[in-house]
């Protein structure tokens, strides 16, 4: 039995929406976005006191109780989740909100069962039905998301025979449960099912996707999980939880459209196309020589340079080199070198994740610039130093009309004057292609660590002008 | 009934568009705090979740859904907002100190 909404409330909820969009709008720059965060927080507890003080709930020890767990788990994974995890806390978050959608919209149907002819009919059971079934898919898609991340699951896309077919014929199952349930709500036998094949499905669609697309999956997931609210907010006529579901659903689109462009992919393929598994051992048959370099000669380069552009990759954060990254800019910088950071948008495990990595190893923001900004100025620039990135540098893309990543935009990296690449092996990158970049004659490869590699090029850096 | 609907539609077609426009705007440095943020402002659905677990006669199937629903969008708001603010600590100027 759903309450009327009592009148006072609404007022509230208004000024909680406006709070909301005021929040993210104040995103659009470092200097206000803490302010941004602010207002969301008020939005929030306005909201959640209004709904205490408005309605008339019961069961009170059932909800402290949830309140109190909720925050003690909050707390502490906001604090001590290092910054490399935060993919992971973000595709845990997606699940939580899901689930939590999924289960109120599972409450509601067998709560308001013996009203059902009044109260389950119409568009409140199709948005009931859209709530739960975007819920559970979204629930267990993003746990294995999360597997993939935190890699406990097998990086690579899990794939088998049929699987399009399976999964679209699971999918078509679930939507006929769905339509059935819609238009007779009392058939409730037919839930479980529905909600078990949704669960399913969730995880069906994500273990096929491989890792290097995990970016765009989350912003999808993002999305999803953000609609999920909003049909909550349809089921319950309530318009904050629509205003709010919209936002999160439009900031999931946008993002995950960005993450598709800057891998010249669309939403289906990287749903359905088992991305990087056929072209592993293309690039493989023949050794070509590279032209290798000492710290010490790669520092001295880099010394008399007059700009350097840093390429940072994922794999600069699994060698744990930010930090010895920023020393070495900031040592670079100290003697006159212009240095900037190019940042590829899937430079990192999750949309803009590579810029929080620098912030947190306290490189400016204003030393970071987008693709669409840099890649002019690779032409004029005297070292590009590529550090744990591969692909998103392959000059492939704009060359090689056979290659895999053709048309996806890179970093042009190889029209700087002199190309520098840390690198453990020769090995090839998540989309297993040889990168042509390595074999160019003003590529200076250098073999190693990139954190012991850049903590050389320190040590040698002082040494030669005393300062 | 009807034009409780249409509201909805209305509501959520304007919210969508401001979400776009607003959301096109966001520095492409802070996509990852923009995700988490959103995040916890879609845990709202917190307010859903009290209604159904506060309802009066909620049935135990109700109340126990309904738990574990507010505990985990809960802890989406207070990690969501939290970290968020931790990132957006982190991101400085040139000069603006340590």
């Amino acid at each position: 039995m759903p309450q009327a909404m009592p009148s006072g409330v609404g007022y509230i909820y208004v000024v909680s929406a406006a709070l909301f969009i005021l929040s993210l709008k104040w995103m659009n720059s470092p200097a206000t976005s803490r302010r941004g965060v602010f207002a969301g927080e008020i939005g929030m507890l306005l909201a959640i006191a209004g709904t205490f003080l408005a309605f008339n709930v019961h069961n009170w020890t059932w909800i402290a109780a949830a309140f109190f767990i909720g925050t003690a788990a909050g707390i502490p994974i906001a604090y001590i989740m290092p910054m490399t995890a935060v993919p992971q806390r973000t595709a845990l978050s997606h699940a939580c909100g899901a689930l939590a959608a999924a289960l109120v919209g599972t409450a509601e149907f067998y709560q308001r069962q013996p009203h059902a002819a009044a109260e389950l009919r119409g568009f409140v059971m199709v948005a009931l039905i859209i709530e739960t079934l975007l819920g559970f898919l979204t629930f267990t898609g993003s746990l294995m998301a999360m597997g993939k991340l935190q890699e406990v699951l097998p990086q690579r896309p899990i794939t088998y025979r049929n699987q399009n077919f399976v999964n679209f014929t699971l999918f078509g199952i679930a939507v006929a449960l769905a339509v059935r349930l819609a238009l007779v709500p009392t058939d409730t036998f037919l839930f479980p099912i529905f909600a078990v094949l949704a669960l399913l499905f969730g995880v069906l669609l994500i273990i096929p996707i491989g890792g290097a697309d995990m970016p765009t999956v989350i912003a999808i997931l993002n999305s999803y999980a953000g609609l999920s609210a909003c049909a909550m907010g349809f089921a319950m006529d309530n318009k904050l939880l629509i205003i709010a579901g919209a936002l999160d659903g439009s900031s999931g689109l946008i993002l995950s459209i960005i993450m598709c462009r800057a891998m010249n992919r669309s939403f289906l393929n990287v749903l359905f196309g088992a991305f990087g598994q056929i072209q592993t051992r293309a690039g493989h048959v023949e050794k070509r020589p590279v032209r290798t370099a000492t710290a010490e000669e790669a520092a001295s380069i880099l010394e008399a340079a007059g700009s350097v552009i840093i390429v940072p990759g994922y794999g600069l954060a699994v060698a744990h080199a930010q930090h010895k990254l920023r020393e070495l800019s900031d040592s670079l910088s100290r003697r006159g070198v212009d240095v900037k950071f190019a940042i590829h948008p899937v430079a990192g495990r999750m949309p803009g994740h590579m810029n929080v990595l620098l912030a947190e190893a306290d490189v400016p923001y204003d030393r970071l610039f987008e693709m669409d900004e840099i890649n002019s100025e690779f032409a004029q620039c005297d070292v590009a130093l590529v550090i744990g990135a591969n692909d998103v540098t392959n000059p492939a893309a704009r060359n090689d009309k056979t290659s895999p990543i053709y048309g996806m935009p890179i970093l042009e990296v190889d029209k700087a004057r002199t190309v520098m690449v840390i690198k453990r092996s020769m090995s090839p990158g998540f989309a297993g292609i040889d990168n042509e970049l390595y074999y160019m004659d003003k590529t200076l490869m250098l073999f190693g660590d990139a954190k012991a590699f850049v903590t050389e090029i320190l040590k040698e850096l002082p040494a030669r002008v005393g300062a | 009934m009807r034009t409780d609907l249409v509201l909805g539609l209305y509501v959520f077609m304007l919210a969508t568009f401001v979400g776009l426009e607003v959301i096109r705007k966001v520095s492409p440095l802070l996509h990852t705090p923009l995700m988490s943020l959103t995040n916890a402002i879609s845990a709202i659905s917190v307010v859903g979740a009290i209604l159904i677990t506060g309802a009066e006669g909620a049935t135990l199937l109700s109340k126990v859904l309904g738990f574990i629903a507010i505990t985990s969008v809960v802890t989406n708001i207070v990690s969501g907002f939290l970290i968020t603010d931790r990132m957006v600590k982190m991101f400085k100027k040139r000069g603006e100190g340590k």
